[in-house]
């Protein structure tokens, strides 16, 4: 018997049955408390090994499609899918997959897919010696909480440094703080991003973080910009450059186009819309390639990717369709508004604001995002959430020209923009993180829907 | 009427939503039919002082502060002391208005020169100093202000400078004397950072109505429809003010906690 691992199940099991939520922090806290070295115990029988997902946007998405991939390539996953991404989220996860001896059954096959916070990076690298390691971006993001873009760089420079040389890098060519990491590590790597094409844009978009050379300091000049700072970088000073990807994807009428490392060319589709979920999928790919999963499992993870709760996600409540998507940044909001503003007018937007610890408490950064590219297009919104009169006042500004309602309160401000949508019409639901748990609780119970923690399983 | 803002650095010092006061500026002075041109001066571009009537910097991080000294103090840096001595306007919020003081020693003891235009300075005790981080009000000769600090920098001010106000909630310049910001002639410092504008029309106004007024004489500033700024106010207002009570509430705790492990 396992004292540690028996506590969380019983924890996991008490919260759910009291309706608390989806039990994937508290457990995990109480499983380490009674055994430190719970991770590294328990992850050792994981024997196909585990992989880290961290950056700032698409963890959630980018661990799931991975592990449908591995999953359909015969692999047991365990994963922390309700997104508790600290290490007491990874330590919950492997209790829920361990017997009550504390050990993982059919070791053997069993692959840990953990996303991972930009700053428990380096914790969880050290305690699970992962067999890949997976940047995505680094955006702007929660700075109340992380100090400075700059730090999190650090932080993933030293993380990456310091890995054993068992373990693969999965970098990002086109974000240039992402890139520079294989700089610092020395080791296999490789590189995915995405074809200049018809989505590039112009300029880089005010929110842009890492315009600098990670090298010199110079200002980058871009050939080609994807969305915020990824693109085609280059610095003019020193001429360090974009890395030429290994895994290079192209973006043809929402399906992605990619050529292999091996020089293969394999069309996917696109399970999400924007420029930011083919990263998604890029990364999830060129993983599983490292990992070495077959072409058959990689296709068929993507194909049956059902996506990953309040990531665009599709509901009907009372006959309207609610369409449910998490913005929590300046760069990843930035993506739904360009979304959105190639749908149909006229929008109709429930916006959610808070600033719970999980949000960020600073709200500053609703000013970095562009709402003006909704100028004209939006019938009405509704701004809601703990800062709901900020946001109302960030819409104002941006002279949407549109019925703007505040409701702070969630389950009113939903009721009224969904009396609002005529039945049949679509209704655009936009949650910062902890706004999104109880938007989206509330919307599955109307819809009809079991909660998040059940869902989150396979 | 017409009015022209030096953007300073935008690409540099753009930390956390700081375009937000130069929008409201903007769409506060076209609601009164004012023209506001906004121009951006980026490190090696010439400023003309006579030029412009409203300077705005905005908040950078540690690396970028210091390519910014460089030109601040060497290029823009007289020709910005002699528009605030002919009484242009100035706000400069966070990593702006440290770069403004004296001096900036930061966490690892590096002196970066200020321009010196307020008799401020800034210390970063050290990397493992704790950060003044949260919700702000301050009270202003005009009212509260609010907004959201975010600094690991501890700013004191001589004689010369006199803070923008008093601290009610949060930290301000250094956590110790209780002032926040610094004012000198039209030009003032704040750590309430990136966009304090929105939330604090009354002080947008004021800027504009100092600009206007040593360009065109006193002039009237039509009354706006504030109302959702005023409530985004007093939700700051409110949030700032809860946070003593947790703290205080903390303290009290971690007072039995201690005296638990002290038996």
């Amino acid at each position: 018997m396992d004292a540690a691992v028996l506590a969380a199940k019983g924890a996991s099991l008490i919260v759910r049955r009291l309706g608390l939520g989806g039990g994937t922090a508290l457990p995990g806290l109480l499983a380490l408390r009674l055994d430190p070295a719970l991770v590294p115990r328990l992850a050792a029988d994981l024997r196909a090994g585990s992989v880290l997902v961290t950056g700032t946007n698409g963890k959630t998405t980018t661990a799931r499609l991975l592990a449908g991939m591995a999953r359909a390539a015969g692999l047991r996953v365990v994963a922390n899918a309700a997104g508790s991404n600290l290490v007491r989220g990874i330590a919950a996860a492997l209790c829920q997959a361990a017997r009550a001896d504390g050990r993982i059954g059919e070791g053997e096959r069993s692959l840990g897919v953990f996303e991972v916070d930009e700053a428990t990076l380096p914790e969880a690298a050290a305690l699970l010696s992962p067999r890949a390691v997976v940047f995505l971006n680094l955006f702007r993001d929660q700075l109340d909480r992380y100090g400075e873009v700059d730090h999190v760089a650090e932080v993933w420079r030293r993380a990456a440094a310091s890995l054993g040389t068992g373990t693969a890098l999965v970098l990002n060519a086109d974000d240039p703080a992402v890139a520079s990491l294989a700089g610092a590590a020395r080791r296999p790597t490789l590189f995915y991003g995405l074809a200049p094409g018809s989505h590039c844009l112009p300029t880089l978009e005010h929110a842009a973080d890492a315009r600098w050379c990670p090298a010199c300091a110079g200002e980058l000049t871009y050939g080609c910009v994807h969305y915020a700072h990824l693109g085609i970088w280059r610095c003019p000073e020193c001429g360090l450059s974009r890395p030429a990807p290994h895994l290079e994807g192209s973006l043809e009428e929402g399906r992605l186009h990619l050529r292999l490392p091996d020089g293969g060319r394999r069309f996917l589709p696109l399970p999400l819309e924007g420029t930011y979920a083919a990263y998604d999928v890029m990364a999830a790919v060129a993983t599983a390639l490292a990992l070495g999963l077959p072409w058959s499992a990689i296709e068929e993870g993507v194909v049956r990717f059902g996506g990953a709760f309040g990531r665009q996600e599709r509901l009907v409540v009372q006959g309207r369709h609610v369409h449910v998507v998490l913005a929590k940044n300046p760069a990843g909001l930035n993506q739904v508004l360009r979304i959105l503003s190639q749908r149909p007018a006229p929008l109709r937007l429930a916006l959610f604001l808070n600033d719970g610890l999980a949000d960020g408490r600073d709200v500053s950064w609703i000013w970095d995002v562009d709402f003006e590219l909704l100028s004209g297009r939006v019938e009405w919104a509704v701004a809601s959430g703990t800062r709901a009169e900020d946001l109302a006042l960030r819409l104002h500004y941006a002279r949407l020209g549109c019925e703007l309602a505040v409701e702070p309160r969630p389950v009113a401000a939903l009721r009224l923009a969904i009396g609002r949508t005529a039945p049949g019409e679509t209704l655009h639901v936009l949650p910062t993180y902890t706004a999104l748990l109880r938007v989206r609780e509330v919307l599955a119970r109307w819809a009809g829907r079991p909660p998040f923690w059940e869902e989150a399983e396979p | 009427m017409k009015l022209r803002l030096a953007w300073l650095y935008p690409r540099h010092m753009n930390v956390y939503g700081d375009r937000g006061n130069v929008i409201v500026l903007r769409e506060r002075c076209a609601a009164r039919d004012i023209g506001l041109e906004v121009e951006e001066l980026g490190p090696g571009d010439r400023l003309e002082a006579s030029r412009y009537d409203l300077y705005f910097l905005g908040g950078a991080q540690d690396r970028e502060q210091r390519l910014v000294a460089r030109d601040l103090t060497a290029q823009k840096g007289p020709a910005l002391l002699e528009a605030v001595e002919a009484g242009a306007v100035v706000l400069a919020v966070c990593g702006g208005y440290q770069l403004l003081g004296r001096f900036y020693r930061t966490a690892e003891g590096e002196e970066l020169p200020g321009l010196g235009l307020f008799d401020a300075w800034t210390v970063h005790p050290g990397p493992a100093a704790r950060r003044f981080i949260g919700n702000v009000a301050v009270g202003w000769e005009e009212g509260t202000l609010v907004g959201f600090e975010n600094h690991g920098g501890r700013t004191y001010l001589g004689p010369g400078a006199r803070p923008l106000g008093r601290v009610l909630a949060g930290f301000g310049n250094n956590g110790e004397d209780g002032g926040e910001g610094a004012v000198y002639r039209n030009a003032f410092g704040t750590y309430l950072h990136g966009p304090l504008l929105p939330k604090n029309p009354h002080f947008a106004d004021r800027l504009i109505a100092l600009a206007l007024a040593r360009r065109y004489g006193q002039v009237a500033l039509a009354p706006l429809d504030d109302a959702l700024a005023w409530a985004a106010h007093r939700r700051a207002l409110r949030l700032a003010r809860r946070r003593p009570i947790l703290e205080r509430w903390a303290h009290v705790l971690g007072g039995v906690l201690s005296w638990q492990r002290s038996r």
